[in-house]
């Protein structure tokens, strides 16, 4: 940043744009709340309002204002449910209009990198995308860390003259909000009002959610990931069986993604997946992209194993098996299962 | 005219392929990637096949719409061989160093220029930037209804519009008429491939290029100039971890890994 102008006179709040699903606030909602809390109070105080646009949400917005939002927009109303571009994105950009807030920050959900362009067209705003690091200076001025070329280049991004700032985070960046005791205030907007003169030129008829089987790879303790080197459907589920018997998550590789041998796209971790931050991740064929890397650079333990001697993925790793995995998986399943003391059955493909 | 017409927003990228290459000017801190081949988006790809089983279906027209420097304009012969009827090509250096906002700019006066339009289909995301911006961006500054992340269409001949887009862990059935802006996944469709008569039809197809008199886009709302977002320092992250290779065989090597799962308590 040389030579600018800055627009640093005005700090403004930090606003969160929350999210539901299932009934439950998504967990990046929680998670970019964390990271607003930790910001204002980095950059000395400053209040940190969420917004919540949906239908019967009461409940939701209590909680946020549990977690630490100083103040809770609430916009609940029938038209408002299911998640519609339309109808979010005028309630949103009319309430920061009247609101003026400093910085927005959306979770880069499939609904928010939808929503947060929008809201940013209509409001004449930068947005930086799916970033994977925030930081607010003292005088209100945003820091967005995205990164480009499938994981290989950082960059800094800054909306030095327009307000607000706004951001979408990739999920699973930062750490939540606990739930507090706090009481932040509800504020209930008149919804009717908000959504007066718009155009409704979309109508979401139904909606279908498919509540993937086993644990959710984001709050998974242990992580079994697979790679273009298992090189099947069948072999992926010796993937499955271990992630099962250690009560963990099955994750993947875009090209395995792509392959089809993965339970689906909800499994991928990487730039344009997830990200994972299990206490132990077991690799297994991944040659070790940074598209991949960076969905994993959090976790506590990071074990690969690749027959490939000069596979990538050992620099990014703390312990390197050269090997087969066909030989590996097998033998720690009949390990694991001694060790807890169940059946010593045998595995299949061995 | 019968049938839709229907633009189709093409990127070229660097080849993906190459992203080992993208290096960073140690001394002015600026990217280079010089010596990378362009290719064409890949989400784009599956865009442009949608657009042309619709004009299977219903008849009409594609436009391809690219906003990229000339010399990167002959990466949409490769498109119009896949199909589609002409090229635009918007170019001009005052579009340099654009933020999604602005190139949307740049985009929708592209776009007013061909039109009337009934559908825009644009890839989803780029692979070089990856923002999912655009498709929305495009949408909201044009006027009209806008989807990202469709992953199913399916257009009647009075050009109402059932779509389904994706959401996590499942997906919403949207419906809606044209005309609409539309960003789609790759799980949408399977590309064709480029037969050699589409090589040889894409030599007689035009390519118009349009700068920004052409377009009359007020310059001081594109290139870096009109953008809202400003690049600051550049790095090369490192997720290098200590590399300690586990000894011995096999078996060697499972209690080896069994040990780490103990110690770090997910196991046993």
């Amino acid at each position: 940043m040389t030579g600018e102008a800055k627009v640093p006179d005005r700090k403004g709040a930090i606003w969160i744009v929350a999210e539901q699903a299932g009934g439950k606030l998504a967990p990046v909602s929680l998670e970019i709340l964390g990271q607003a809390l930790r910001m204002a109070r980095e950059a000395g105080g400053g209040e940190v309002a969420a917004v919540l646009v949906g239908k019967d949400a009461g409940a939701l917005a209590g909680e946020l204002a549990a977690c630490g939002a100083d103040k809770v927009f609430l916009a609940d109303d029938r038209r408002l449910s299911p998640y519609q571009n339309d109808t979010h994105g005028a309630v949103l950009a009319k309430l920061i209009e009247r609101e003026d807030p400093g910085v927005v920050l959306f979770g880069a959900s499939a609904c928010g990198e939808e929503l947060a362009p929008t809201v940013a067209a209509r409001l004449d705003t930068g947005l930086g995308a799916h970033c994977t690091d925030l930081d607010l200076s003292a005088d209100g001025l945003l820091m967005m860390g995205v990164l480009g070329f499938g994981g290989r280049v950082h960059t800094e991004m800054f909306c030095p003259m327009r307000r607000p700032q706004m951001a979408s985070v990739k999920p699973g960046m930062f750490q939540p909000a606990p739930r507090g005791e706090r009481t932040g205030t509800v504020v209930r907007e008149d919804v009717a009002g908000l959504l007066e003169g718009e155009r409704i030129r979309l109508r979401a008829v139904k909606v279908v959610q498919e509540e993937p089987g086993g644990v959710p790879l984001e709050g998974a303790e242990v992580v079994v990931a697979g790679g273009f080197g298992i090189g099947g459907k069948e072999p992926w589920a010796l993937l499955e069986d271990l992630a099962r018997e250690l009560s963990g998550a099955v994750g993947c590789t875009r090209p395995a993604l792509d392959e089809g041998w993965t339970p689906g796209d909800h499994t991928m971790i990487g730039t344009s997946g997830k990200t994972v931050r299990p206490k132990v991740y077991l690799g297994f064929g991944i040659s070790g992209s940074p598209h991949h890397m960076v969905g994993i650079k959090d976790a506590g333990v990071i074990v690969s194993v690749n027959n490939d001697p000069r596979a990538p993925v050992f620099e990014s790793s703390d312990y390197c098996v050269v090997s087969d995995f066909r030989k590996i998986v097998p033998a720690l399943l009949r390990e694991i299962r001694k060790v807890k003391g169940g059946d010593v059955g045998q595995p299949s493909l061995v | 005219m019968s049938g839709f017409h229907i633009v189709v927003l093409v990127k070229p990228v660097p080849d993906p392929g190459c992203y080992d290459r993208v290096e960073i000017d140690p001394a002015t801190g600026v990217l280079a990637r010089q010596g990378m081949p362009s290719v064409l988006n890949p989400s784009d790809r599956h865009a442009l096949e949608e657009a042309l089983v619709l004009q299977e279906r219903h008849g009409g027209r594609v436009t391809l719409v690219s906003m990229t420097p000339e010399s990167s304009a002959e990466t949409l012969r490769e498109a119009l061989a896949m199909g589609g009827d002409e090229a635009v090509v918007l170019s001009d250096r005052v579009f340099a160093g654009s933020d999604s906002l602005a190139t949307s700019r740049v985009l929708a006066a592209g776009i007013a220029k061909v039109a009337p339009f009934d559908l825009v289909l644009a890839g989803n995301e780029s692979a070089d930037g990856g923002t999912v911006h655009v498709p929305s961006q495009v949408g909201e500054l044009l006027g009209v209804a806008h989807l990202a992340n469709v992953i199913r269409l399916e257009v009647d001949a009075d050009g109402s519009v059932r779509a389904r887009t994706r959401i996590e862990n499942g997906y919403v059935e949207v419906e809606g008429a044209f005309p609409m802006v539309l960003g789609v996944r790759r799980e949408i469709n399977t590309p064709r491939y480029t037969s050699l008569m589409g090589v040889i039809a894409s030599q007689g197809k035009p390519i118009r290029v349009l700068g920004a008199e052409d377009l009359g886009v007020d310059r001081s709302g594109v290139g870096m100039e009109g953008s809202n977002m400003r690049p600051g320092k550049l790095s090369r992250p490192s997720y290098r971890r200590k590399g300690e290779r586990v000894k011995g065989d096999p078996e060697e090597a499972v209690l080896r890994i069994v040990g780490i799962l103990r110690a770090e308590g997910v196991l046993g």
